[in-house]
C-alpha cells in the first residue's frame, strides 16, 4: 500500500489533531480501546502490570498462564540492579490444555512452592493472564496459602489482557505495590525523606536522580520500582514526600499513598535540563527549614549544566531547524521532550502518545507549534504518513518504531524500554542529544533513499 | 552470575517452568502468514498479544512488522468475539487494503470458544469480504504446543483453504518451508534454480522480512508467495515438506485436498539432510544434480577435512525448534562432535522419534523436550556435564556466560545480533556457514585462553 496516498483511518478522525491557527478547541477521544482490526502499537493490562513491578529484584514474578505471556516478558527491560537479578528470570506455569479445562490452581501452588524454595525471595508477585481470567482460578485464596506457609507476602496481580487497556495494568499493579507498603518499620527514616516514584532504573537512570537527590542530603527511602528491593517499599510510608514521574504508570499509588498514610506527591520529570533543574527545586522548596537542600540543589544544577553545556551548543548548531516526531507510551514524556528538543534546537512536527488522556493532550497542543499533528494511539501507516508530510528528519519511540523510521530514512531515538544509554538526569540530557545528534547526521542517510524515495 | 541460583542437583518438577525454551503458538502463525504476499496477519485476542509478536519479530529482523488485532475486551470475552472479529475484518479490508487476512486465534478466544471458520464464513456471506480477497484462518492456542505449532497449522490453514485443484497437472513441485529464515528460503529458491526445477515455495518470508531500504515504510512488501502461486500448488506434480514438525501437516492437508503426492524430509541443514534434499528434489524434478551443486557440497566436505583435527570429540549442548534440532544435530554428529545435551521445549511424538534415531549414533546423549525441557533444565545438565559449544537462540548467552561456554547462535529468536535473515543455513552453503560459525568460536576460545608460550600463529 502506498502511504503517500491513504487517509486516515476510518473511525480515527477523533484521536488525530492538527494545530491550526483558528483551528477547533482539541478534543481527542483517548482512553479508549482500539478499534478492532487497526494495526495498534499498544498493549494490554499485562503488560502494564509486567512493567511496573518487573524492576522488583528480590521478588520473583511468576507469569500464570500459557507460556507465550512469561517469554515475551523475560529479561526485555534494561532494569537494572545493584544486588538481586531475580527479576531477569522467566518463570511460568505453562498451563495445558488440561489445566483449562480442570482449572490451573493446583499448578500455580506447586510451582510457587517450588520456586520459592529454590530462589528464596523475599516476596513473589502472581501475574494473571488471559484466560485464568475465564477459568477462575481464584489466585488470591491459593495466594494466601502460600503466603501464610511460606512466610513472605505473596501478591496477587490482576491483569488479565483483556480487561481494560495498559493504564489498568499500571493500576494492578500499583494495588499490589499498596498491599506491601505500610507493612514495614519506618525506624531511621528522617523528617527530610522522599520515595522516587514511576522511575525504572533502565540503563541506571533511578541511580543518577538518587545521587542528584542525596547529595541535597535528602534521604531516599524506596525507589518504585528501579532496582526496587521489598523491604524499602514495606517501609516506604515513612517517608515525607513522594516524587512522581511516569505520571500514567504511579500517580494511583501516590494518590493511595496520600489518602492511606498523609503523603503529599508532587509530579516531575528528569528529562531535559529544564525538568531536571525543576525536579530538583521543587522538592528542596518542600523542605524550606532546611535552606542548605535548596543550596545544595542550585549548586548542583549549576555544576552540571556548566559541565556539559559547551557540547551541548555544538549539538544545537547542527540540529538547528530539524524536525521531530515523537510517538511514546506516557504523555507526560511528551512535554518533557519537546523542550529538550527546543533546547537543541530542534521542532516537533508529530507528537502523540499510547496512553494519554485530555488533560495531558490539552497540555500537548498548549505546548506545540503551529502545525503540529498531535495523535492518540496511532499506528504505521498514520506514523508514516505524518513523518513524510512533516518532513520529519527524527522519530523518537520503541522497540517497533524503529525500523519504520529507518525505513523512511530518518534518524531515531529509542526512549523506551530499549534505550542502553541513560537518558534521565543532566547527563542523560547529554546522552540524548548524543544520540539524536548521531543519529540524525549519520553518514548512512547519504547513501539511503530519504522521505518516500524522493531524496 | 546472572543464573547463580541453578543447582546442579536435577530435581522434578511438577508444575513450574523456568527460562522456556519455546514459546506460543500464535506468533508462529503470525510469522507464517507474513510469508503470503500482501498478506495482513490478524491476531484474535487481547491486544497485548499482537504486541509482543510485533516486539519479538521486529528485534529479532530488524524490520517494520504489521499485523492487525482483535482488541478483545471484557464484553468479548463473556459475549464471544465474532462481533470483534467481523468488525476488524471490515475495517482491514477498507482501511488496510490487503490481498489476504490471515487470522490466528489465541489462548484466550480459544477458551470462549470462538469458531473461526463459522466466523469467516459469516464475514463472506455478510460480503465483509471484498471480490478477489480472501481471508484464511488458523486454529492457534497457546496452550497446546508451541510457536513451532502454531507456524505448522498456519502453513496447513494456506494449504487446506486456498489450493484448488484443476485437473491439469502443472510441471511444478511445490516446498513446504519449515520454520526457517528469509536467507533460508532464499537459498531453497536458489538451489531449486540452480537444479532446474520449477518450484512454489510457501510460506517465503525473503524479500518480506530481509526487505531493502527504499525511502518508503512498505506495509506489504514485494516478497511472499502470490495467491496464484498457492492456489496452484494443488495442480503440483508432488510436495517436498522441509521439516517433520513444522511443514508436513500442510503437505498433509494438500494430499488430502487436491491429492497431491508428497515426501517429508528435514530441513536441508548440515550435510547429510542436504544430501537428501538435493536428491528428493532432483527425483520430483526429475533432473540431474548440475556440477555447480556437487561442488557446493564439495567445497563443504573439503572444509569438513580440513578442521577435522579442531572438532573431534568436542562436547555440543543445543537447543531450539524440532525441524532444526534434528538435522543439526545429524550434522554435528557427522562433523565428529559430541551432542551431549539437547532441549526443545515443543513436545511431539514425531520429533522425539526421529531424534531417538539420530541419537542412536550418540547413546550418551541427553535429550528432553516438551513440558518442563526449559533452559533451566539445560543449564543443569550442562553443570553436571560441561560441553565445549552451545548452540541456540539468543536465551543461550545467560549460560554461555555464566559457564563461560563459547556460543554460536541459531534458532529464533536471535535479539541480539544479525545475520540470520541475511546469510542461509540450509544448504551445503549455509552448512558450510554454521561450520565457519561453529569453527570461529572454537578457535577464538583457544586463543583467548592460551597462555602465551602456546598461542600460535598457525593453529
Amino acid at each position: 500500500m502506498d502511504t503517500e496516498h491513504i487517509s486516515l483511518l476510518k473511525g480515527r478522525e477523533k484521536q488525530v489533531y492538527e494545530k491550526k491557527q483558528g483551528g477547533a478547541e482539541i478534543d481527542i477521544a483517548c482512553d479508549t480501546k482500539s478499534l478492532s482490526g487497526s494495526v495498534s502499537q499498544r498493549a494490554c493490562v499485562f503488560c502494564g502490570s509486567r512493567v511496573v513491578l518487573y524492576p522488583v529484584a528480590d521478588a520473583i514474578h511468576i507469569v500464570h498462564g500459557p507460556i507465550g505471556c512469561a517469554a515475551y516478558t523475560w529479561d526485555i527491560r534494561g532494569a537494572v540492579s545493584s544486588g538481586p537479578e531475580l527479576h531477569r528470570l522467566s518463570f511460568s506455569t505453562d498451563l495445558q490444555e488440561m489445566d483449562v479445562i480442570y482449572g490451573g490452581e493446583k499448578k500455580l501452588y506447586q510451582s510457587l512452592i517450588e520456586l520459592i524454595d529454590q530462589y528464596q525471595p523475599n516476596a513473589a508477585f502472581i501475574y494473571s493472564t488471559c484466560i485464568v481470567g475465564l477459568i477462575g482460578d481464584d489466585i488470591d485464596a491459593v495466594c494466601k496459602k502460600v503466603e501464610q506457609e511460606k512466610g513472605i507476602p505473596v501478591l496477587p496481580v490482576h491483569s488479565e489482557g483483556f480487561k481494560g487497556t495498559k493504564k489498568d495494568g499500571y493500576r494492578a499493579a500499583c494495588s499490589a505495590l499498596m498491599t506491601l507498603i505500610g507493612t514495614g518499620s519506618t525506624e531511621g527514616i528522617s523528617k527530610y525523606s522522599i520515595n522516587i516514584l514511576g522511575e525504572f532504573n533502565l540503563a541506571g537512570e533511578a541511580w543518577i536522580i538518587r545521587e542528584y537527590y542525596e547529595k541535597m542530603g535528602i534521604q531516599v527511602v524506596a525507589t518504585m520500582t528501579g532496582d526496587g528491593r521489598i523491604d524499602a517499599i514495606r517501609r516506604s510510608h515513612g517517608v515525607s514526600l513522594n516524587v512522581v514521574q511516569c505520571s500514567g504508570s504511579m500517580t494511583s499509588l501516590a494518590k493511595d499513598m496520600e489518602e492511606t498514610y498523609g503523603i503529599p506527591f508532587i509530579r516531575v520529570s528528569y528529562f531535559g535540563f529544564e525538568d531536571m533543574s525543576k525536579s530538583l527545586y521543587d522538592v528542596a522548596a518542600l523542605f524550606p527549614d532546611r535552606p542548605e537542600i535548596m543550596e545544595k540543589a542550585k549548586e548542583i544544577v549549576r555544576d552540571e549544566i556548566r559541565k556539559y553545556y559547551p557540547e551541548m551548543q555544538k549539538f544545537k548548531s547542527a540540529l538547528t531547524g530539524k524536525k521531530a516526531a515523537i510517538y511514546v507510551g506516557g504523555a507526560f514524556k511528551t512535554f518533557s521532550l519537546i523542550k529538550a528538543l527546543r533546547t537543541i534546537g530542534m521542532s516537533v512536527v508529530l507528537a502523540g502518545s499510547q496512553t494519554g488522556n485530555k488533560d495531558d493532550y490539552r497540555r500537548l497542543k498548549e505546548m506545540c507549534d503551529e502545525g503540529t499533528v498531535i495523535v492518540d494511539d496511532s499506528n504505521p501507516v498514520e506514523l508514516s504518513k505524518f513523518i513524510l508530510e512533516k518532513e520529519a528528519d527524527l522519530l523518537i519511540g520503541g522497540v517497533k518504531e524503529r525500523p519504520i523510521a529507518f525505513k523512511l530514512g530518518v534518524g531515531f531515538c529509542d526512549h523506551n524500554h530499549e534505550r542502553k544509554i541513560p537518558l534521565a538526569g543532566f547527563v542523560g540530557m547529554y546522552n540524548f542529544a548524543k544520540e539524536v545528534y548521531e543519529s540524525v547526521m549519520s553518514p548512512v542517510w547519504q547513501f539511503a533513499p530519504r522521505k518516500g524515495g524522493l531524496l | 552470575m546472572l543464573l547463580r541460583h541453578t543447582t546442579s542437583e536435577v530435581k522434578e518438577r511438577e508444575g513450574l517452568t523456568i527460562n522456556p525454551a519455546k514459546t506460543c503458538q500464535p506468533i508462529g502463525a503470525m510469522y507464517a502468514a507474513l510469508g503470503i504476499h500482501g498478506c495482513l496477519p490478524h491476531s484474535h485476542g487481547s491486544q497485548g498479544c499482537c504486541s509482543y509478536h510485533r516486539s519479538t519479530l521486529t528485534r529479532h529482523y530488524k524490520e517494520p512488522v504489521m499485523a492487525g488485532t482483535s482488541s478483545f475486551t471484557e464484553g468479548a470475552s463473556v459475549f464471544g468475539g465474532q462481533a470483534n472479529l467481523l468488525q476488524a475484518i471490515e475495517t482491514i479490508f477498507s482501511v488496510y487494503d490487503p490481498d489476504i487476512i490471515a487470522v490466528h486465534s489465541t489462548c484466550l478466544s480459544e477458551t470462549i470458544g470462538d469458531d473461526l471458520q463459522q466466523i469467516t464464513k459469516k464475514a463472506k456471506d455478510d460480503g465483509k469480504i471484498p471480490e478477489g480477497k480472501y481471508v484464511i484462518y488458523a486454529s492457534t492456542p497457546s496452550f497446546i504446543g508451541s510457536h513451532i505449532t502454531g507456524y505448522a497449522n498456519m502453513v496447513a490453514g494456506m494449504a487446506e483453504q486456498f489450493t484448488v485443484s484443476t485437473g491439469e497437472k502443472k510441471d511444478q513441485v511445490n516446498i513446504v518451508a519449515g520454520w526457517m529464515e528469509p536467507s533460508d528460503m532464499r537459498e531453497i529458491k536458489r538451489v531449486a534454480k540452480e537444479l532446474g526445477v520449477k518450484i512454489v515455495l510457501f510460506p517465503d518470508t525473503s524479500d518480506v522480512l530481509d526487505a531493502p531500504q527504499t525511502g518508503k515504510h512498505e506495509f506489504y512488501p514485494k516478497g511472499g508467495v502470490t495467491i496464484d502461486e498457492l492456489k496452484s500448488t494443488g495442480d503440483s506434480k508432488s510436495t517436498l515438506a522441509l521439516g517433520y514438525v513444522s511443514a508436513e501437516p500442510a503437505a498433509i492437508a494438500l494430499d488430502k485436498k487436491c491429492k497431491v503426492p508428497f515426501e517429508t524430509i528435514e530441513m536441508p541443514i548440515g550435510l547429510s539432510a542436504t544430501d537428501r534434499f538435493i536428491v528428493a528434489l532432483s527425483k520430483a524434478g526429475q533432473v540431474s544434480v548440475p556440477a555447480e551443486i556437487t561442488a557446493e557440497r564439495g567445497r563443504l566436505v573439503d572444509v569438513m577435512a580440513d578442521m577435522e583435527q579442531y572438532l573431534y570429540g568436542k562436547k555440543v549442548a543445543l537447543f531450539g525448534d524440532p525441524d532444526h534440532l534434528v538435522p543439526l544435530t545429524e550434522f554435528l554428529l557427522d562433523l565428529n562432535m559430541k551432542p551431549v545435551h539437547i532441549i526443545s521445549g515443543t513436545p511431539g511424538m514425531k520429533f522425539e522419534k526421529r531424534m531417538q534415531e539420530i541419537l542412536e549414533r550418540a547413546p550418551y546423549a541427553n535429550f528432553k523436550n516438551g513440558l518442563n525441557a526449559d533452559m533451566f533444565l539445560l543449564h543443569q545438565w550442562i553443570k553436571n556435564e560441561p560441553v565445549d559449544l552451545l548452540i541456540g537462540n539468543t536465551y543461550g548467552k545467560y549460560i554461555a556466560r555464566d559457564e563461560d561456554i563459547p556460543f554460536v547462535r541459531y534458532g529464533f529468536p536471535i535479539l541480539d545480533r544479525v545475520g540470520h535473515s541475511y546469510f542461509p543455513s540450509v544448504g551445503y552453503t549455509g552448512g558450510l556457514r554454521l561450520l565457519e560459525k561453529i569453527l570461529t568460536a572454537l578457535l577464538d576460545r583457544q586463543d583467548r585462553d592460551a597462555l602465551e608460550e602456546k598461542f600460535e600463529l598457525v593453529m
